[in-house]
């Protein structure tokens, strides 16, 4: 497949918030204004791409079906293994990242800070991981993958805290107030968004 | 049942509902509700997880130290997961493949995490268990009731069999379409939200700013 079209349908067709639910937690918690939610949303962009690629080197040299056959241990399949693996590894990751922008990026660290802890919860990016080995993505792909499907998200989290912004303002029954129409609102942007199915690249 | 761990037991189930009212665990209550027996036993994975999990972080409570905790709890959690992903997958290798990533999504599923922080952690085995049981039964309750309204409209048939009798093969009913797609599951949690909250009208939540009547 290539890159490009694999990208399209990572951001609009197969959007991890719209069409998979994932990362909803957050997606509906941190909506509320949109600076916070464009922060959330690079940081998950950051982080997504570059777990999807470590996580693919590790799915591929360490813990696939005869993966170790390297090391001369072809009948190793370490693939039980995987969740606890991709899970260490966001955290780790999570961790490193936030101690490197502390060091050398103080800016950007002050921005993003308090959303990279979340980020190890936010199952966008375990689901991303795991849909990369569901899909058995080669290592370009899986750089294209994490990228595109983090930049899905930030979209999808963007356009909602807009909307959530205006929507303040509007008079709405007392039972759906907040989360119900949050609710809502994410539905008809879902509903939107499947107009995009189908596009097709290259 | 003395009347602490009854409360602990059946609050969640409306008045304090994880899903509805917490916002926890929302991504599997909307990706797995698409037929009955998807939601059954996604409901039945994550209810034995989150008290085993529930059950073990009590355990340890007190050998914890406070900056490790959360890398020890999601390890514990994901060790669980693994477990009942196997077994699914050794016994039921067809639910398992239509559940697909969700199952291994418990693991960052907040309702997991969240009740181990908020109440394992501060509270005995027992009460974890039933805690744990709980909010499991909340959840369920909410995939339940989102699962059967989506199959039953949308598929006219419940666990497979079929109940309303389709157009399509000489009978009355006309499914709705919509209610396969993903969003009516967010249409059907927010009405599923608005319901609620007019029975329980203490769920509410205050508007930020008032429209004032015209004068």
């Amino acid at each position: 497949m290539g890159y490009l079209s694999l990208l399209i349908e990572a951001v609009f067709v197969e959007n991890l918030a719209l069409s998979f639910f994932l990362g909803m937690c957050t997606f509906l918690a941190v909506s509320k204004k949109v600076e916070t939610a464009i922060g959330l949303g690079a940081a998950v962009v950051l982080v997504q791409g570059i777990t999807v690629p470590v996580n693919n080197l590790i799915y591929h040299y360490l813990l696939k079906d005869g993966a170790w056959a390297w090391a001369g241990w072809p009948e190793a399949d370490l693939s039980f293994l995987g969740l606890i693996s991709y899970i260490g590894v966001i955290a780790a990751m999570v961790q490193i990242l936030e101690m490197t922008l502390d060091r050398y990026f103080p800016a950007l660290h002050r921005a993003l800070g308090i959303f990279l802890p979340l980020i190890t919860v936010n199952c966008a990016i375990l689901g991303g991981t795991l849909f990369m080995v569901e899909r058995d993505y080669r290592f370009g792909e899986s750089v294209v993958y994490g990228l595109g499907s983090g930049l899905g998200w930030a979209v999808a989290i963007a356009a909602l805290a807009g909307i959530r912004e205006k929507l303040k303002y509007s008079d709405i029954p007392g039972g759906l107030q907040g989360l119900g129409m949050a609710f809502i609102v994410t539905g008809l942007m879902s509903l939107g968004f499947m107009a995009f199915s189908g596009i097709r690249i290259g | 049942m003395d009347d602490t761990a009854r409360r602990t037991l059946l609050d969640p189930l409306v008045d304090n509902n994880p899903v509805t009212l917490q916002i926890l665990g929302i991504c599997s209550a909307l990706a797995v509700t698409t037929t009955l027996a998807t939601a059954l036993v996604m409901s039945l994975l994550l209810t034995v997880v989150l008290m085993l999990s529930n059950a073990s972080i009590s355990l340890i409570r007190r050998h914890l130290p406070r900056s490790i905790r959360i890398i020890v709890q999601i390890t514990i959690i994901a060790s669980l997961v693994i477990v009942a992903d196997q077994v699914l997958k050794a016994y039921a290798y067809e639910m398992s493949k239509r559940l697909s990533v969700f199952v291994g999504l418990i693991i960052t599923n907040c309702i997991v995490l969240g009740r181990a922080e908020a109440f394992a952690t501060k509270n005995g085995v027992g009460p974890s268990l039933l805690d744990g049981l709980g909010n499991g039964l909340g959840y369920s309750l909410i995939l339940v009731l989102v699962g059967t309204i989506r199959e039953l409209f949308g598929s006219g048939t419940l666990l497979g069999y079929e109940v309303l009798a389709l157009a399509s093969e000489g009978g009355w009913y006309r499914p709705i379409g919509l209610l396969l797609l993903p969003p009516s599951a967010f249409f059907i949690i927010g009405l599923l939200i608005w319901a609620i909250r007019t029975w329980k009208t203490a769920q509410v939540e205050e508007p930020e700013y008032r429209v004032r009547a015209a004068e």
